[in-house]
């Protein structure tokens, strides 16, 4: 039952209580206890809507910094991760990677420049950084599991028995 | 003298006395309207799962453009003997007791036409898909119809089947899971029946193309019943289970007589069935389940919000336990039902099938398809809440 309220709201996240527990054929009661749950323990740690901010500015920019570090004694990588996310809360995601470099930072900038100065004024210039690589987002096809491009058409007929 | 030609002195009077499907003139309004939300089709929104359509591409890629055998590709035989056994416990010689046909439809074209001479009649629930009582006149045959209600859930009751039996009754069709309602016939219903069904020596065509897509456990086929398996005619096909409706594919499974004598008919109008789709079919059989139990999973959570949905609006609706139709009752509207399905694609632009597309006994009814993303579901189903709103404030219903 947990799995599938999970499901539900990944695919949707403005899915009410009560329409989880009709789609699921339980009480309303006992699925919004269950999500309150799930929230408390932040197994859902939050909500979010999923915007095309292309469609709001159009030099609007997404990218993915690939970062070389050197990990500090005693605290690893989780430092500077750390260091990243407290500095700079403009960053979208922060992750350990394993294979040929470190740690990805994901960010959204207005502009290609912005974020380029952004690595170079910023992310570049701490000791821990022994490198950088930058790559922006030209297209994305699916995002958050959702297609963005091409989305096929209902080829069927308007109506068959 | 030389007589104007008219192709109507050449048609036979049985090809063209077959009444044209349903509802004609309802389907052309419906067709024709643009931007209509429609919850009026009877196939799956999911395409073919990738793997399976790989299975088919990569079979063309190897140069597999042959026919093959009139049975059907014997690996394939084996699957759907295996799918069998696996899934219902029941087996059926993979040699002599299958065919793959063209979609289920031929399969049950060739039942009928092994089984049926002039005069036989064959007893059809309904409502029921429109196909079976065509096939029969076309035989000679004389369709029976059994007005099955939506007290009983739609299902076939052994009242209803014992009053209906005369010395020339010959043949059951059996259509559960049923579209257009939805019904489902459990073990217990089946046991109920076949007596019967025994009693008068009858033969039944079960068309158990939704059995996939039961949603109150297992389905239960009547082949699964001993003394059933050898009186009954299996029909399924992959069309709704994994989402194949285009490739065109099904099968048949019977007592080794009966399979050879359709064979025979299959051999002679159709050869064998497209190889393409048979390889795929293959794949689909071998690993296929996750995708159906993902599809069903889907279909399920979409049949209890429709439920719910129509209930609350004011459209009783008995609950559908398989296929993906729901077939709630509009009689609180007092309208017919083509009355309703024109009315609300006029002014709503909301596409549904009236009930009486199925059957006479499908009046006061309509048939609503899941084969819908939710926010369809949901966008269809407040313009029919406002739609039903406006009769009532129309003074419209009683």
């Amino acid at each position: 039952m947990e799995k599938q309220i999970l499901e539900i709201l990944a695919e949707n996240g403005r899915m009410s209580a009560e329409e989880i527990a009709v789609m699921l054929g339980a009480s309303k009661t006992e699925i919004a206890e269950k999500i309150a749950e799930l929230e408390k323990h932040k197994v859902i740690f939050g909500y979010k809507a999923l915007i095309d901010w292309e469609q709001v500015d159009k030099e609007n920019v997404s990218s993915l910094i690939e970062l070389k570090v050197t990990p500090q004694m005693g605290e690893g990588f989780d430092q500077i991760a750390n260091r990243i996310i407290t500095e700079y809360p403009e960053v979208n995601s922060v992750s350990l990677i394993s294979g040929g470099y470190d740690i990805l930072v994901e960010l959204e900038g207005k502009s290609m420049k912005e974020v380029a100065l952004f690595v170079a004024r910023k992310i570049a210039p701490m000791d821990c950084v022994l490198s950088t690589a930058t790559h922006f987002v030209l297209k994305s096809y699916k995002k958050d599991g959702v297609v963005l491009a091409n989305k096929p058409e209902d080829e069927r007929r308007v109506i068959s028995l | 003298m030389k007589r104007q030609f008219d192709p109507n002195d050449f048609l036979t009077k049985t090809a063209r006395e077959i009444p044209p499907s349903g509802i004609r003139k309802f389907f052309d309004l419906a067709a024709e309207m643009e931007d209509a939300i429609s919850l009026g089709v009877g196939e799956p929104d999911f395409v073919t799962p990738w793997h399976i359509r790989q299975a088919g591409i990569e079979s063309l890629k190897k140069g597999h453009t042959y026919y093959t055998s009139n049975w059907g590709l014997f690996e394939l035989r084996q699957e759907i003997s295996r799918y069998m056994e696996r899934k219902r416990g029941v087996h059926y010689d993979p040699a002599d007791e299958i065919l793959v046909t063209v979609g289920g439809s031929e399969a049950l074209d060739l039942a009928i036409r092994a089984l049926i001479s002039p005069g036989d009649e064959v007893l059809i629930p309904e409502p029921c898909f429109v196909c079976y009582k065509p096939c029969v006149t076309l035989c000679g045959g004389v369709p029976v119809t059994i007005e099955t209600k939506m007290e009983d859930q739609f299902k076939l009751t052994p009242e209803l089947l014992r009053k209906s039996i005369t010395p020339k009754t010959k043949l059951l069709v059996l259509t559960y899971p049923n579209n257009p309602t939805g019904a489902v016939m459990t073990k217990g219903d089946l046991e109920r029946i076949i007596p019967i069904i025994e009693e008068h020596n009858l033969m039944v065509i079960s068309d158990e193309i939704y059995g996939e897509l039961t949603y109150s456990g297992e389905h239960t086929s009547i082949t699964q019943f001993e003394n059933m398996r050898d009186r009954t005619i299996l029909i399924n096909g992959f069309s709704k289970t994994y989402a194949m409706t285009g490739w065109r594919l099904g099968f048949t499974c019977a007592h080794r007589d009966i399979v050879s004598v359709m064979t025979k008919i299959h051999q002679f109008a159709i050869m064998s069935s497209p190889t393409t789709s048979q390889y795929s079919a293959i794949e689909a059989l071998k690993n296929g389940d996750e995708d159906v139990a993902y599809m069903k999973k889907e279909y399920n959570y979409r049949r209890r919000y429709l439920v719910d949905a129509l209930n609350k609006i004011g459209l009783d609706c008995f609950e559908p336990f398989g296929a993906f139709y729901v077939f709630p009752s509009i009689r609180s509207t007092k309208m017919t039902s083509v009355d309703f399905c024109e009315q609300l694609l006029m002014r709503e632009k909301v596409a549904v099938i009236p009930g009486t597309a199925f059957g006479e006994c499908g009046e006061g009814h309509i048939r609503i398809s899941y084969a819908y993303s939710l926010d369809q579901l949901k966008a269809a189903l407040e313009r029919i809440e406002k739609f039903i709103n406006n009769l009532s404030k129309n003074g419209d219903r009683g």
